[in-house]
């Protein structure tokens, strides 16, 4: 048996190790894949819920928490692209004309 | 102390270890890598839940296609090391202790309240079952995220788009 709230702890972890990396982290590509992992800490924390409820719902979302992530990967990655053509670069501190 | 709950913690730490790695190394396609370890001890996890479609799910979607993407693109612009640059003051003075302070809280709030109560149960969960939640309840989500998909296969053909 797994309780319920080392599940949660996992999720809080790996969502915080996330934040971590966006703020630490200077590569776009690598602050997407930072994106990518809160996702999947959300995702365990549904699954959990899910399962622990007997409810269904839950993953359900988590169904439609991967769609969403892989269109927003698509559309992200293409933009990356626009960015290294333009830029030259992909360090986020070279991406800064809406800085004050 | 049983069989699971050691299989959960093993897949636990290796996710965590993934997760740090990807963080901890310099070069984006050692990152991606360790991404995927950390898709693939989850998808164990969901397996361990009982959410075997979920776990299916996972492995082909994130694992397969969306990391595929990234490693995809990181090898066509030729990405190499990530260089060093000092932290903006935002960041450093305010990011950071924010950054800590969520998790702190996020693991205070799940070990006190009754919100992580119980375990979780033994078996499976149907994918019939599933299913049938998602072609009926919630097929009209389930349509629009076909909408969704085809204004993202649309933007990423325009943005992409060489322009003449």
């Amino acid at each position: 048996m797994v309780p319920v709230s080392d599940v949660l702890v996992l999720s809080a972890v790996l969502f915080g190790l996330g934040v971590i990396g966006f703020i630490f982290k200077r590569d776009i590509v690598t602050l997407f894949m930072c994106i990518e992992l809160m996702l999947n800490a959300v995702n365990l924390a549904f699954v959990a819920f899910s399962r622990a409820l007997g409810q269904l719902q839950g993953q359900v979302y988590v169904f439609f928490v991967i769609v969403v992530a892989a269109a927003e990967a698509a559309v992200g990655l293409a933009i990356v692209i626009l960015i290294a053509r333009n830029r030259k670069s992909l360090n986020v501190e070279r991406v800064d004309s809406l800085k004050l | 102390m049983n069989v699971v709950f050691l299989v959960f913690v093993a897949l636990g730490v290796l996710a965590v270890a993934g997760a740090i790695n990807l963080i901890a190394q310099r070069h984006p396609i050692h990152s991606a890598l360790s991404l995927i370890v950390v898709m693939v001890a989850l998808a164990g996890e969901y397996l361990l839940m009982g959410a075997e479609f979920i776990a299916a799910v996972q492995i082909i979607v994130y694992a397969g296609a969306i990391m595929v993407l990234f490693v995809f693109v990181i090898m066509l612009l030729n990405a190499g090391v990530e260089e060093r640059t000092n932290l903006s003051h935002i960041a450093r003075w305010l990011g950071l202790p924010v950054a800590a302070i969520l998790v702190a809280e996020l693991g205070w709030a799940v070990r006190r309240g009754s919100i992580g109560a119980g375990n979780i149960p033994a078996g499976t969960v149907s994918t019939s079952h599933l299913a049938t939640l998602l072609f009926r309840d919630y097929v009209f989500p389930f349509e629009l995220t076909s909408v969704l998909i085809l204004v993202a296969i649309m933007g990423a053909i325009a943005l992409a788009k060489r322009e003449e």
